[in-house]
């Protein structure tokens, strides 16, 4: 006899279904209720993001226009290397500005007094 | 155990007892609260884990994460064998029992209106993969290029028969989202998986949820049998029932406000 509520049997769950078929519905679906315990919603947002982010294929989230943690130092090692030669470069620059303020001031002491009263009062 | 009190889902009043060694989230078996003709399932959990600020830090950890979050299915899971739950999201959580109560009588009509629309049905996941190719050096070690112009050559054809591939395996997806669309109700497509996570090998090309009602289920399971194999080197899987969970988020118009605000007071 077949009743109303008869169902196949489970397919994939329990031992099947994956962590990420469950972590998408438990976390990412079903209604939203603020409780009395207040978990920032940006901060469920923001683990939501993370997780999405392990969900979904990088791939695919670089295709939606997701890439800004390929800029952010603390989660890429490419934009922490793309940092620290930035900061290089930045910091060459200054060393050679610094040593032709140096040499300008051994050959012409006058002339170059400005430019460096100058160069102080830009320095932080 | 005194704490507060964990809702996994709402649902309306049933007689099949759920199963005896059912735990919760936090080792409580889930009780049954009662508001309204409305049922409110109710665990109690440890202040130290589930107040705000460990919660939180919970989290953030993927392990402790994770238990829950089976622990939160496995009690929805029960529920579907008996009733018709509305899934709530998991993390929601109140100080007492009179706090679930107030929650349950602001929202009684927006929940007797989603639990109408849901009522009987069930949600089945389905996905199709497109196995990883075999490496084609591998299979022909033999075609070593000659020449530069012969590795382009050879570069071209893989690159021209892997793309093949994939657009046959999207023209198999997009065929049978419609064919399982026409059986089910409704239906919804979600981000595809990162193997990484689901353990799953080769490339998840569709990842969708279908409300199906169960006297429906057998028909729906079904023609979902009969599309695997059908095409060399596509794969495809089924999950569930599951609780309408992809279903269980959308308000109708008319409710929607009366969703809305708790949340929009929230943000701001």
């Amino acid at each position: 006899m077949t009743t109303p509520g008869r169902l196949p049997d489970p397919y994939g769950q329990g031992g099947g279904a994956n962590l990420a078929d469950i972590l998408e519905r438990v976390l990412d679906k079903g209604i939203v209720i603020a409780g009395d315990i207040r978990i920032n919603l940006l901060d469920i947002e923001l683990l939501t993001i993370k997780l999405r982010l392990i969900v979904a294929s990088v791939d695919k989230a670089k295709e939606m226009g997701i890439d800004w943690w390929e800029t952010d130092p603390a989660l890429s090692s490419r934009a922490r290397r793309d940092e620290l030669a930035r900061e290089n470069a930045e910091l060459r620059e200054r060393l050679a500005a610094l040593e032709e303020l140096e040499a300008g001031r051994d050959q012409e002491p006058s002339s170059t007094a400005s430019a460096q009263e100058q160069a102080h009062r830009e320095a932080p | 155990m005194i704490g507060l009190r964990y809702v996994y889902a709402v649902c309306r009043p049933f007689s099949t007892p759920l199963q005896a060694q059912l735990s919760g989230v936090a080792g409580d078996p889930p009780r049954l609260l009662t508001h309204h003709g409305l049922v409110a399932v109710v665990s109690h959990v440890p202040e130290a884990d589930f107040a705000e600020e460990p919660l939180r830090a919970h989290l953030e950890d993927l392990d402790w994460l994770t238990g829950v979050a089976r622990a939160h299915q496995g009690v929805i899971d029960a529920l579907t064998t008996v009733t018709t739950p509305l899934p709530l999201r998991l993390g929601t959580v109140f100080r007492d029992d009179s706090g679930v109560r107030t929650m349950i009588e602001a929202r009684k009509e927006s929940f007797r209106h989603t639990l109408d629309r849901l009522e009987g049905r069930v949600e089945w996941g389905v996905k199709v993969f497109l196995e990883d190719a075999p490496k084609p050096e591998a299979a022909a070690p033999a075609a070593r290029p000659a020449s530069g112009r012969d590795y382009l050559r050879q570069r071209r054809s893989q690159t021209k028969s892997q793309d093949e591939l994939w657009q046959r395996a999207e023209l198999f997806a997009t065929q049978l989202h419609e064919t399982l669309s026409r059986v089910a109700e409704d239906s919804r497509l979600h981000a595809p998986q990162n193997p990484a996570l689901s353990g799953a090998s080769g490339r998840n090309v569709l990842n969708a949820a279908y409300l199906v009602p169960r006297a429906g289920s057998e028909e729906f399971v079904e023609k979902v049998d009969q599309t695997k194999g059908e095409l060399p080197g596509i794969r495809v899987e089924l999950t569930g029932p599951w609780a309408a969970y992809s279903f269980a988020g959308d308000t109708a118009p008319e409710s929607a406000s009366d969703e809305e605000r708790p949340n929009a007071k929230e943000r701001s």
